[in-house]
């Protein structure tokens, strides 16, 4: 099976497509959460990898080229932010104040939870920057002598339970708040979250984005000093 | 024509993003500097809302797809996570559902705080508008 799929392009990138479209018909179909798109395609396609015992480096060979949007997918979060800049300049002190409170949660939550389970200090670095955007996270860990790939796997993990059970969550905490909301999510779980955001509304979305982007710089400094607390 | 316009000022801002990244030794990605790229350019209309627009809204859609080959990579590092997959999943759920409750708590509540001081403004003007009239 892996010779012939091995040098496909297109099966990687329909797998991924099809079970995403899946998701989103059985989404309309049904009116769940738990019928996420996202999860339902990536519960699909590693069904699919292991029970017909395919490479994920097969699958990667295709798949990559969906990666490589992401990028300016980032870049072009810009314009709803710019489009929400009155809401941005009106609120800027609550969207600071929430976005620094998350990131210290996320990194002293961590560092108490290391203590708890006895983690080494290589796993401890690991999950210190879980919540932001996996390019960052990726270099923050190495840098700080953590396990990347697990650091990835973590990153995504989390992104998924943003984007799967956020809505939820908001609601059971009654964050009810549109720029409360946006940056919960984008805090919280990156651009996977921020993704949940868009679909929630403008504002949701545009403050998550910008969330992301803060988020993301203040844990690069706050992660290196957490990394000398264990 | 219009969107080859769009998608091609988008690339090219991620291009710029990149080459800031590959000479700017800090641990900040490509799309971190390419949002912030963006973001002034739009402000200081060097790139017009219109120009790029409706191509911008639909990478902003398709946003969650470009995530699936990452999580799926997920398989690659099973055999190291589930030698401690409890005590993983327990810190990333916990910490994930924690930060979005401290985070909005927070921002929500100083919302609230500064629209009450607003109203009360307001209320104040109103008070004594209604004295001068009276």
């Amino acid at each position: 099976m892996n010779s012939v799929l091995e040098d496909s392009i297109f099966f990687g990138l329909t797998l991924s497509f099809l079970s995403y479209f899946l998701g989103d018909f059985l989404q309309k179909k049904f009116k769940s959460q738990i019928f996420n798109p996202l999860l339902i395609s990536i519960v699909i396609s590693i069904s699919v990898l292991t029970i017909f015992n395919i490479d994920y480096d097969s699958y990667y060979n295709g798949a990559k080229y969906i990666s490589y949007l992401l990028t300016p997918a980032t870049v072009a979060l810009a314009i709803p932010l710019y489009e929400q800049l009155n809401t941005l300049k009106k609120n800027y002190k609550a969207i600071i104040a929430g976005i620094l409170s998350g990131v210290l949660t996320s990194l002293s939550f961590v560092l108490v939870m290391a203590l708890i389970f006895n983690f080494s200090h290589a796993e401890y670095v690991t999950f210190l920057p879980k919540s932001i955007s996996t390019a960052i996270g990726m270099d923050v860990s190495s840098e700080l002598g953590g396990y990347v790939s697990v650091t990835v796997a973590i990153i995504v993990i989390t992104g998924i339970i943003g984007n799967v059970a956020g809505s939820g969550i908001l609601k059971i905490f009654r964050i009810t708040s549109p720029i409360a909301k946006g940056i919960a999510l984008g805090t919280s779980s990156h651009a996977m979250g921020t993704a949940k955001a868009m679909e929630l509304g403008e504002v949701e979305g545009a403050i998550s984005s910008l969330s992301i982007v803060v988020a993301g710089i203040i844990t690069v400094i706050g992660a290196s000093i957490f990394a000398g607390f264990m | 024509m219009k969107y080859i316009k769009q998608f091609s000022i988008i690339l090219f801002i991620s291009f710029i993003g990149e080459m800031a990244h590959h000479f700017i030794k800090l641990p900040i990605p490509a799309s971190i500097y390419g949002i912030v790229i963006m973001f002034l350019c739009l402000l200081t209309k060097i790139v017009k809302l219109e120009s790029v627009k409706e191509t911008g809204d639909f990478l902003v859609k398709i946003m969650p797809m470009t995530f699936i080959p990452a999580a799926v990579g997920l398989l690659n590092v099973w055999d190291i996570i589930k030698v401690s997959l409890l005590e993983y999943i327990l810190v990333t759920i916990l910490s994930t559902i924690l930060v979005m409750v401290v985070s909005g708590h927070i921002s929500q509540l100083i919302i609230r705080h500064t629209d009450k001081k607003i109203s009360i403004k307001n209320n104040k003007i109103h008070v004594k508008e209604a004295r001068s009239h009276e």
